[in-house]
């Protein structure tokens, strides 16, 4: 099946009427509609219905779109869920996961709301990991749903958690990342990176970006669009990645034209997955703006 | 949602920041929607959006209530979501039938 | 003798003044200061000012500017009546005029901008005869052609000396260039240089020369100099205008014209300023340098000319203090007139050289008409200034504009008001696809290689409307206010009073 390309999710609070009406225009590959930590108690219910009807607007249609929920033990995330499921939403993003059970409790609560709606195509799961349980239970949390699409982290509730605090280097985060990207992997589903803070520092960002993206995270969480072209030309491949992932390509098209069962290329035979990984890096390309849309 | 609301309290919604609007819906003796825009593009949406606030009360099911607008040059579908919390909020309405709105 | 007369007037054998047979008196320091006056007052009334007269400032203090409102004031004072106005632009600082064009002081105005209080109270009816709304080329033209001329000419300066030799580079209240100065000291009758501070004679190099001023007042301050900088000194952070930013940067990095030896002309704003950073940053990647940058000058375009990335900086107006300083101190920054700059009828405008310009917009219809001038709502809100003139000329016209500002369609069906005609806009880059002119079939097809989001301009027009909604017509009456000329004199539209 072919990857979704999932490289920046930028958070946009449900409370910010203007980043709601724009965020589209970003281009992020996931637009993720906050309605916990970054909505005021008071306005709750007006994130809500605001991201309910920016759900239906046009502008947001052709693009993946996913929800922070409040948790379902607060007195919003039920109304949440109907509402944002009501209006479409691709994705519900799980705060605080902490155990297998929030997931299979969150995804009897979706099922039970799609059938009464009939809706068919199913909301997807990505659970966001913020403590060091949730980290310990990462590999059950990934595997326990076919909803889930992916897990992802939350630094800043994990590093309290851990009594520690968030460096530049981010050795405190280490342990999580590892555990995380090989549940997802494991699960074969999606590893997202936390946020980066400082919306100023560029070398920054784009030096955690370098670092997850060799770890092989697919993506990371963003809280300012200025940061979408900086992670997008980290994810950006190389002339010769493009290069090397034409001639797969071609090699597979020429095979299947021709009805071959083996693709090879210079004598050698190429894997399936290869194909795949080379499309992907095509797909990357494209949407970094290095590839024209023809090729 | 098919009996006509007329007993709500006075509420408001959204903010005066630019691209939103800012609600307030009171009672009103008078039965009907009367809608009273104050907005930064009045001149050229002034019509629009008064349509599109009477047809959201409307199909809310409220009447004998005033809505006062504060628009800020925001989209329809904001203003919307605007009046449709006020209304909520001055209903006391906390669990809506999403299917509706 | 008889044979001298062949080749010479008879007239001029003999010297005028006979100093040749007698001592004559050599003027004394009193007469060399005799430019001098003690106040504007006296300085009008030297010029020999009537009603009915034509008078001119230049904008080049922009919002800073304190002067024109000082002069007009005691202008009114004085009693004069029906004069016509001819400033290079107006600012909203310049809101006091009403008062003068409603007690029949001002009856006329010249101008390439009108914003505020005063661009609204002339589109509900202000004054009886339209304004005539001119590009900065336009005007050196109109002054060219005797359509317009000047009888004084009131040009407030930080720094002159007591002959008149004057710049704006230094002093308090430094404007950097006098580019269209240059022109009212060059057309004008009577020329009045109104300068914060004396210096010793000589003060060159002149922006504005001995021989082309008449008197000198001495005032306390001509500018506020927190205000004279047009817009952002520094890089926005505003991520819109980011965007808009790094899509026009690819638009020139992918036009063609990209390449070592190229021009290139920006407006002020986030976006604009934004542009040549990001420019720059591809420039030093691929080793390119460029051979001028032209028209207003910012402080980013300096920048660039100190890390030797511009080779040449034309100047026409600094928009802001670095870029103010500069002229004085680099020597490849060179101050040039509004002729020199874009006047069609220049026998050389820089602009017939330039390759790349980067123009905003209030609105952009379908057929790629520009309007800087008019408002959603109809208001005169605005300024042609360089638009039009830059845009006939450069190889590759660039319009860049969000797609809509707030509730505001930037692309229409019509625009409310042509400044600048389709036909010579290239491209528009806007937050939401960019709209290639389809007579440009080469840029088209560039862009679209390079992986560029490029659409129809109709598809950018039926966006904004699904996102704005369709807006109502604006009513008008038949009185005109304002009449749009373009570049070479014709009237390219007109602005009619607001109903």
């Amino acid at each position: 099946m072919k990857q979704k390309l999932r490289r920046s999710m930028l958070f946009v609070p449900g409370s910010n009427t203007g980043m709601v009406c724009n965020a589209f225009i970003y281009q992020p590959d996931t637009v993720m509609f906050d309605l916990e930590d970054s909505v005021a108690l008071s306005e709750k219910d007006s994130a809500r219905m605001m991201v309910f009807h920016a759900l239906h607007h046009f502008t947001y249609q052709n693009i993946e779109t996913a929800v922070r929920v409040n948790p379902l033990n607060s007195p919003f995330g039920l109304q949440d869920l109907e509402a944002v499921i009501c209006a479409g939403a691709d994705i519900i993003r799980l705060p605080k996961t902490d155990t297998m059970d929030d997931v299979l409790e969150m995804e009897q609560e979706i099922a039970h709301i799609e059938n009464r709606i009939g809706r068919e195509k199913k909301t997807l799961l990505l659970a966001a990991i913020e403590s060091a349980l949730g980290v310990v239970n990462a590999v059950d949390i990934a595997r326990c749903s076919k909803r889930m699409m992916g897990i992802a982290l939350g630094a800043e509730d994990f590093v309290r958690d851990l009594r520690t605090q968030r460096t530049k280097e981010g050795t405190e985060l280490s342990a999580a990342r590892n555990q995380i990207l090989l549940a997802a992997r494991a699960a074969k589903i999606g590893a997202f990176d936390s946020v980066f803070s400082d919306v100023k520092d560029k070398e920054g960002f784009v030096h955690e970006a370098q670092y997850i993206k060799g770890l092989g995270f697919d993506g990371k969480s963003l809280i300012n669009p200025n940061q979408i072209p900086w992670l997008h030309k980290v994810f950006e491949p190389s002339q010769k990645e493009i290069d090397w992932a034409i001639e797969v390509c071609e090699a597979a098209k020429d095979a299947k034209e021709k009805g071959l069962g083996v693709i090879s290329l210079d004598g050698k035979m190429v894997d399936a997955p290869v194909v795949l990984r080379a499309e992907w890096i095509l797909d990357l390309a494209r949407a970094s703006g290095v590839l024209g849309e023809e090729q | 949602m098919n009996t006509l609301h007329v007993d709500i309290q006075p509420a408001h919604a959204g903010t005066l920041e630019s691209s939103d609007a800012f609600v307030r819906v009171m009672p009103n003796d008078r039965a009907g929607v009367e809608i009273e825009l104050e907005s930064s593009v009045a001149e050229i949406y002034g019509d629009a959006i008064e349509a599109s606030v009477l047809q959201t009360v409307l199909a809310m099911n409220v009447d004998r209530v005033k809505v006062m607008i504060q628009d800020k040059g925001a989209l329809d579908f904001v203003i919307k979501a605007r009046v449709q919390t006020a209304l909520l909020r001055a209903l006391g309405v906390s669990e809506p039938d999403w299917s509706t709105l | 003798m008889k044979d001298i007369e062949k080749y010479v007037n008879p007239k001029a054998l003999t010297p005028s003044n006979a100093s040749f047979f007698r001592y004559e008196e050599k003027s004394k320091g009193e007469e060399r200061r005799a430019k001098l006056c003690l106040s504007i007052e006296e300085a009008i009334y030297r010029s020999g000012l009537k009603d009915g007269m034509t008078i001119s400032f230049h904008h080049a203090f922009r919002g800073g500017d304190l002067l024109l409102n000082n002069v007009m004031n005691v202008i009114a004072k004085m009693g004069f009546k029906d004069l016509t106005l001819a400033s290079s632009s107006l600012a909203s600082v310049h809101d006091p005029l009403i008062e003068h064009i409603q007690n029949g002081v001002v009856t006329q105005i010249y101008t390439s901008g009108l914003r505020s209080k005063l661009g609204e109270a002339i589109s509900k009816g202000l004054m009886q005869k339209p304004v005539q709304i001119h590009s900065h080329g336009g005007r050196v033209h109109l002054l060219q052609s005797g359509e317009l001329h000047i009888d004084v000419a009131f040009l407030g300066v930080p720094v002159s000396d007591e002959f008149g030799n004057a710049n704006g580079y230094s002093g308090r209240s430094k404007c950097g260039s006098l580019g269209y100065a240059m022109m009212d000291a060059h057309y004008a009758d009577y020329v009045v240089v109104l300068s914060e501070s004396l210096e010793a004679y000589p003060n060159v190099p002149a922006s504005l020369h001995q021989d082309q001023v008449d008197a000198i007042v001495v005032v306390d301050e001509v500018g506020d100099p927190s205000k004279i900088g047009a817009g952002e000194t520094r890089m926005t952070t505003n991520p819109k205008e980011l965007l808009l930013a790094s899509h026009t940067a690819k638009v020139i990095e992918h036009s063609g014209l990209f390449k070592e030896g190229f021009s290139i002309q920006t407006g002020t704003g986030g976006a604009s300023l934004a542009t040549t950073v990001f420019l720059s940053e591809r420039m030093e990647e691929k080793g390119i340098h460029a051979s001028f940058g032209l028209g207003g000058i910012t402080g980013t375009m300096v920048y660039m000319l100190k890390r030797g990335l511009i080779k040449t900086l034309l100047d026409v107006q600094s928009f802001d203090e670095f870029a103010a300083k500069s002229i004085g101190e680099n020597k490849n920054h060179i101050e040039i007139s509004a002729n020199e700059y874009a006047n069609p009828s220049s026998k050389g405008a820089s602009i017939k050289q330039l390759d790349i310009v980067v123009l905003s917009a209030l609105e952009v219809d379908v057929a790629f008409n520009v309007n800087v001038i008019t408002g959603s709502k109809g208001l005169l809100r605005g300024a042609s200034g360089g638009h039009s003139d830059t845009a006939a000329e450069a190889k590759l016209s660039i319009i860049v504009a969000p797609l809509t500002r707030g509730r505001i369609p930037t692309v229409t069906q019509r625009v409310n008001t042509v400044v600048t005609p389709g036909a010579t806009v290239d491209v528009l880059v806007t937050d939401q696809g960019i709209a290639v002119n389809p007579k440009n079939v080469e840029l088209k097809e560039r862009l679209k290689k390079a992986g560029l989001h490029v659409v129809d301009i109709h598809t950018l027009y039926e966006r904004a409307i699904a996102l704005c909604g369709e807006p109502a017509q604006i009513a008008y009456t038949d009185k005109i206010v304002a009449v749009i000329r373009y570049r070479d004199g014709s009237i390219i539209d007109v602005v009619r009073q607001l109903a």
